[in-house]
């Protein structure tokens, strides 16, 4: 999928029936009402911010500098907001129990795991995904050219995932040494073992970022 | 992952009346309707995996962060606000400097990005690892009072050998907790019945007859601070950490010490074992098995010897006492060498 400028899920919006759009609309037909009704089954008394009628909670997520309003299940992981209700793909799921890294994500600018944050809890935060990395005109984050630069990756599925997870590093101050960068990206797996060249690809941005 | 009721907080006393929900029978706080949800690493872990089944989930995160999510240095200790995230304290300028077994402790566990999100109050109640416990198709006492234990017979290489019962082995995997019971820290709650102070060596018990009941809160009673005195021992203190993978991985073993000299003898010492034991496992026995005696290499091994006498091992867990002695001997030589 082509780097979309920063507007999330525009390009399958605007192409109209895709492979995925035929697979999650299939989907959600079938299962939706299943899970409102065992949210509405198993919910005690009504209390503030409960699901309203349809067992759907209003939330309003900022991602990539966009108010998103969704109704979403208060058990709905942001990932899954991000992936399945706003149409940003580029977050990959992983293993979803916090032990892979693939899902990393920025909230006001710290990196974060996005299956483990309830995307009811990350409202007014800013969430930052990779669609939201490159520059109106095209121009690509310095980690996300570094990573290309430096042949960073393999099948590329966590990648996604370590340049948000690199850029938090490098912001942290955590990226002086190869060691210190092995060990502060130590949160992010890569099946394929690319991970020498992660490190070469977050030393070469660690410099541009700071020209920046 | 069952479904819950959200709610959010905006103060302690806010969420102990949410989290207080309706009243059912006496259920440990781990299996009360009502829990407390912070920084999430935990919590949605173990909904996902139908360990915790929580009707009310209470959001604390809204709580005043200037009160409850700052870290104070006062006369006499530190105080840290139960909303400070792991990655805030194990940068702390004051808690690298003068308290390096809790920052060491901290960063040597998870990753950044689960660092960045967990809660000091949300890390030091975090359950255990054990598989069968984590998987919820196996007979577990803990999780399910009564069923068996699986671990008993079955792979229990990560499992404790110390504080355990015939009902449960299960390993308490925190590092943090292991820095804070060394150092006599004390733990402030706000609960149904008011504010108390808690020891935080008092904090958790043992398994028992009743592995589903981890420490001595009640249901919807929230940790709101945790104080760590200062003294002599604080500055000279480490944490040593054996992994099966170098970073991002729970304890097999792990030592906390400090260290309180005079010349080449042990004025004091704390040590607290991780990785081996049911609860944050203060080893007084090898404390004083060191104490008013020059710190040698010989002194050490018999501390270390002291620290697992008790120790039970099972099929798989039994290389833990070697490997566990030889952490607790490193630590305690390699604190020595440190500048206090």
């Amino acid at each position: 999928m082509a780097v979309n400028n920063g507007e999330p899920g525009s390009a399958e919006r605007q192409s109209g029936f895709t492979r995925r759009g035929f697979i999650s609309a299939g989907a959600t037909t079938a299962t939706l009402p299943l899970i409102a009704g065992r949210a509405l089954a198993g919910t005690p008394a009504q209390r503030a911010e409960a699901p309203d009628g349809d067992g759907k909670m209003n939330v309003t997520l900022r991602v990539n500098g966009q108010d998103q309003r969704l109704g979403l299940d208060s058990r709905t992981s942001l990932l899954d907001a991000l992936r399945d209700h706003i149409g940003v793909t580029g977050t990959k799921k992983g293993c979803d129990h916090g032990q892979c890294g693939a899902c990393t994500v920025l909230m006001d600018g710290k990196r974060v795991l996005s299956c483990m944050t309830l995307a009811v809890m990350a409202q007014g935060q800013d969430i930052t995904t990779i669609e939201g990395l490159a520059r109106p005109d095209g121009e690509l984050h310095p980690m996300q050219q570094a990573f290309i630069d430096n042949d960073a990756f393999q099948c590329g599925y966590c990648t996604p995932g370590q340049i948000l997870s690199a850029i938090g590093c490098v912001n942290e101050g955590h990226a002086g040494s190869d060691a210190e960068i092995r060990e502060y990206m130590s949160g992010n797996l890569c099946r394929c073992a690319a991970y020498p060249n992660i490190v070469a690809a977050v030393q070469q941005a660690k410099t541009e970022m700071k020209e920046a | 992952m069952r479904p819950f009721v959200y709610e959010r907080a905006t103060s302690p006393e806010d969420a102990v009346r949410a989290a207080r929900g309706k009243v059912t029978a006496n259920l440990p706080p781990v299996q009360a309707p009502g829990q407390f949800i912070a920084g999430g690493t935990n919590m949605t872990d173990y909904m996902k995996l139908d360990v915790m089944r929580p009707e009310i989930l209470v959001d604390v995160n809204g709580i005043d962060r200037n009160r409850y999510g700052r870290i104070e240095e006062f006369d006499g200790g530190i105080r840290f606000g139960h909303l400070v995230r792991m990655a805030e304290a194990e940068e702390h300028p004051a808690v690298k400097a003068k308290y390096p077994v809790i920052a060491q402790s901290l960063q040597l566990a998870a990753s950044q990005q689960i660092r960045n999100m967990a809660t000091l109050g949300g890390n030091v109640l975090q359950r255990t690892r054990c598989d069968y416990f984590r998987e919820a198709t196996w007979a577990c006492n803990k999780r399910e009072p009564g069923s068996g234990c699986s671990a008993m017979d079955g792979i229990n290489r990560r499992h404790a050998l110390l504080g355990t019962s015939d009902q449960c082995i299960a390993s308490y995997p925190g590092d943090f907790a292991q820095a804070l019971i060394a150092l006599d820290a004390l733990v402030e709650t706000q609960g149904p019945k008011g504010n108390r102070k808690i020891r935080f060596a008092d904090l958790h018990v043992e398994p028992g007859n009743t592995p589903n009941v981890e420490t001595v809160l009640e249901p919807g009673e929230l940790i709101t601070f945790i104080t760590v005195p200062s003294g002599a021992w604080t500055r000279r203190s480490m944490y040593l950490k054996i992994r099966d993978r170098q970073s991002y991985e729970f304890a097999v073993t792990s030592t906390a010490v400090a260290l309180d000299l005079d010349g080449d003898t042990v004025r004091d010492v704390r040590i607290a074992l991780g990785g081996v034991a049911t609860r944050p496992w203060r080893s007084r026995e090898a404390e004083d098995a060191l104490k008013g005696k020059p710190l040698t290499p010989e002194t050490a091994s018999a501390a270390a010897d002291a620290a697992f006498a008790g120790a039970k091992p099972r099929k798989y867990n039994a290389f833990k006492i070697p490997l566990g002695k030889e952490t607790v001997i490193r630590a305690l030589l390699e604190t020595k060498n440190m500048e206090a």
